[in-house]
């Protein structure tokens, strides 16, 4: 009864996958954050030094005689060196009109704003960094604006903001590596617990529906609830369907008993022949009856315990020897003798039961269809399996049959006028098969039935 | 009309090339294909062994060597950046800002010490002191002034002796001359003070420091200031009526530079002369007549007294900053 379970997806690949996933973001993130930032900064101190380049050309500005001097300090371009030898660029404006240096930093229209930063171009494509400050000279009798331009190129910055940018990457694919490899130990602990449950449930025995007792993490108490809630009322289904079998033979059986015996006394005491030979029909149908009820019921009873058999170990001889035991009173009705050829012990794990049944059925058959003063032989041998081997000195199995006779229900044409049901061989088949045998079916070549149970 | 338009048609490469330099001399490689022209304020003499040993080296090459002073070369390189190929000046200023212009071509495969060079464009290949000099005689049986100080005190005991035989740069026209009286001045008050003395003992001013070292040598002159070093020491190995002093208070020293014309119509070429340039291995051969000094590898680093390349050298190329300097120079030397 295995039935492949439908699989979509692995709760554990998904796991390492959603947390690598976010890893992954997490690093380019990190990336593009601290790279932003680094960029930010390294603005903010190319900006400072600009600024304090302006200033210092602004503070050396004064009026002298009506005339503006800047005798600005050699600091102010110094201060601008960079280990790129970014280039550097100053304007120096009076009123909006260029004293000394750069043209293009006081384009015509006077479009640069007068204080702050900014970006610009140099008229040879250059990326520039501008800042800006102006300032009201005052004079005796004149107050002029001085604006100061200072710009420098970008190369420095940008060299620093690769170093950056590369060693950020490296760390962002540090941090990414640890993460994956946090990630595959992450999710193979959290599927721990569930493997745990599923080997703990796979290692019990097939009569184990007790329910789950280690403790399990809470996300996983709902499904153990369900589980156990299940195996509960597995357990319990099956011990009444156990009880309510044996309950039914009984129900069925008794009365059948009691009707019979009562059917025997009165076939006594009537004289008249039609009476004697209905009450014979009526012990025929009863027996029948009986005998389907009986079969019907170890046939369900067999069904079931196939499913979870109860192994012990026991000897095969030994079980045969009772069985045939019992049935000599009905083997001498018809003057058959039963021989079992062998007395060695041969040692099985099976279920009892179940073998009673199965051999009772198959030394029934024997019994019904081998004419009268016949032998039966019953061989029991250990190897290369187990093996039971009965034949009789009937007329055998009908031969365009024999594929079927092991169905259930299925009678053979030779049965006409035998009372059966069709079962015996199907008990016998299926207890074979759940103790990992077979049941085979054959002619011996003088005539009879052979039927061989291998465990 | 239309005569004229010919005259002027037919004139107008003679125009072009009517720049007066100071010096022209086409040298010629083995089997010449093309020409690269050089525009430089170093003097011929000086340069040509340096130039034959690129052409030996480069035999399909003509080398045009054209010489003008350091203020000029900005000015014609500015006017027409694509006839020359490489430009080689004294004036480490006008050099920086030419580069920082964008008249220079990257050349990022010369691997020079990063204090010699200047956007990997501009690259030092001497490092010349300037120097005092002074005529012998001038000091006969006493010692000779071994700094500023010194010279100032001598110039005050004996003004009568020294009156109008003083010299130095005019730093209105030699752009050198500017280069050194600006890095003075920032270096220390001493500068201003000596100007004032050399100015009130009618001092000469001259273009070159050839014509210094010569008037030097023949007593024209007693004392030279602010005298290429190198070029004194190549005169000195044929004249010894002058010694060369190195201030020991704070020497100033340049490094010549060249870098290649951005507009360049020979760019592999122009590399090549500037990485021989570079590279100083002329000095070993036995071709170098010029004594042009080679640029001091300290391997500790740059030499402390040399001037730095850096982009704060322009700030007396300002207009403003210059008119002023100029102003407070002239207030001091001419009275
Ligand atoms: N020993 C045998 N000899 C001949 N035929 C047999 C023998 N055993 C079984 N059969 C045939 O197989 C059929 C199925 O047997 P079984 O399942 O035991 O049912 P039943 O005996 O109740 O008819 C029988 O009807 C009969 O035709
Ligand atoms: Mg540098």
């Amino acid at each position: 009864m295995t039935e492949t379970v439908n699989v979509s997806g692995s709760l554990r690949r998904r796991l390492t996958l959603t947390l690598i996933g976010g890893a992954a973001v997490l690093a380019v993130v990190l990336f593009a954050v601290v790279r932003l930032y680094a960029a930010q900064i390294a603005q903010q101190g190319q900006d400072s030094i600009l600024s304090a380049s302006v200033t210092s050309m602004l503070d050396a500005a004064v009026l002298r005689d009506g005339a503006v001097v800047v005798d600005f300090p050699y600091a102010a371009l110094s201060m601008l060196s960079t280990t790129s030898d970014d280039r550097v660029f100053y304007a120096i404006l009076q009123d909006q009109t260029l004293l000394s240096g750069y043209k293009h930093l006081s384009p015509p229209n006077g479009s640069f704003p007068t204080t702050g930063t900014f970006m610009a171009e140099t008229p040879d494509g250059a990326l520039i960094r501008v800042a800006s400050d102006s300032r009201t000279l005052v004079g005796a009798d004149t107050r002029t604006v001085i604006t100061v331009f200072v710009a420098q190129t970008q190369e420095a910055l940008q060299v620093t903001l690769n170093d950056i940018s590369r060693r950020v990457a490296l760390f962002g694919a540090g941090f990414f590596c640890l993460s994956a490899l946090l990630s595959f130990w992450a999710s193979a602990s959290t599927i721990t617990p569930i493997r745990r449950l599923t080997s703990s449930i796979a290692r019990r025995g097939p009569q184990d529906l007790s329910p789950v007792a280690s403790p399990v993490p809470s996300e996983m108490v709902s499904l153990v609830e369900s589980l156990n809630r299940l195996m509960g009322r597995l357990d319990k289904a099956l011990s009444q369907s156990e009880e309510f079998i044996a309950e039914a033979a009984h129900r069925v059986r008794t009365p059948l008993a009691t009707v019979r015996s009562h059917a025997e006394a009165m076939l006594h005491r009537v004289d008249r022949d039609e009476n004697r030979k209905a009450l014979r029909a009526m012990v025929r149908a009863i027996d029948e009856s009986s005998r389907a009820a009986g079969q019907l019921l170890d046939h369900a009873m067999i069904t079931f315990r196939t499913d979870h058999l109860e192994r012990e170990e026991l000897n095969l001889t030994d079980l045969l020897q009772e069985l045939v035991q019992r049935l000599t009173p009905v083997a001498e009705m018809k003057d058959i003798s039963l021989l079992v050829e062998n007395t060695e012990p041969v040692l099985v794990s099976a279920d009892a039961i179940l073998l009673q049944n199965a051999i009772r059925n198959l030394i029934d058959n024997a019994l019904k269809y081998s004419p009268m003063e016949s032998e039966i032989t019953i061989r029991v041998s250990a190897s290369p399996t187990p093996t039971i081997e009965i034949w009789d000195q009937g007329a055998g199995f009908p031969p365009d049959q024999i594929a079927n006779l092991s169905s259930r229900f299925s009678r053979g044409d030779n049965a006409k006028g035998i009372i059966g049901s069709g079962l015996g061989l199907a008990i016998a088949q299926d207890v074979a098969e759940a103790h990992g045998g077979a049941l085979k079916l054959s002619n011996l070549p003088g005539g009879g039935a052979c039927v061989t149970f291998s465990l | 009309m239309r005569y004229i338009l010919v005259v002027i048609g037919l004139l107008w490469p003679m125009l072009i090339n009517a720049q007066a330099w100071e010096d022209q001399q086409l040298f010629k490689g083995e089997n010449p294909v093309q020409t690269l022209r050089v525009l430089s304020s170093t003097d011929t003499g000086f340069f040509s062994p340096i130039i034959q040993s690129f052409l030996a080296a480069n035999p399909d090459w003509n080398v045009e060597y054209l010489v003008t002073g350091t203020a000029d070369i900005s000015a014609i390189l500015q006017q027409s950046p694509q006839s020359y190929d490489v430009v080689i000046s004294s004036a480490m200023d006008l050099q920086v800002k030419l580069v920082n212009d964008g008249f220079a071509l990257k050349l990022p495969s010369i691997s020079h010490p990063d204090w010699a060079q200047w956007r990997q464009s501009l690259f030092a290949f001497t490092s010349e002191p300037a120097t005092i000099v002074v005529n012998r005689s001038a000091f006969r049986g006493k010692s000779i002034p071994a700094n500023r100080q010194e010279l100032i005190r001598a110039l005050r005991e004996a003004p009568e002796v020294f009156d109008g035989k003083l010299g130095t740069y005019d730093v209105r026209s030699s752009g050198v001359g500017y280069l050194f009286a600006t890095q003075d001045a920032r270096a220390s008050e001493t500068f201003w003070r000596l100007m004032e003395v050399m100015g009130g003992l009618k001092l000469r001013l001259y273009c070159c420091s050839g014509d210094m070292i010569d008037h030097v040598a023949s007593g024209e002159l007693l004392v030279a200031y602010n005298v290429l070093g190198s070029y004194a020491a190549a005169r000195q190995l044929q004249d010894d009526r002058f010694e060369i002093i190195l201030p020991s208070d704070f020497p100033t020293t340049m490094m010549r530079t060249g870098f290649v014309s951005k507009e360049t119509k020979h760019p592999v070429a122009a590399e090549r002369f500037v990485r021989h340039l570079v590279d100083g291995r002329y000095f070993a051969t036995g071709l170098n007549t010029s004594s042009l000094p080679q640029l001091g590898l300290y391997p500790e680093g740059r030499n402390p007294t040399v001037i730095p390349l850096e982009p704060a050298l322009m700030t007396y190329l300002d207009k403003l900053k210059r008119r002023t300097f100029i102003q407070e120079w002239s207030n001091a030397v001419i009275q």
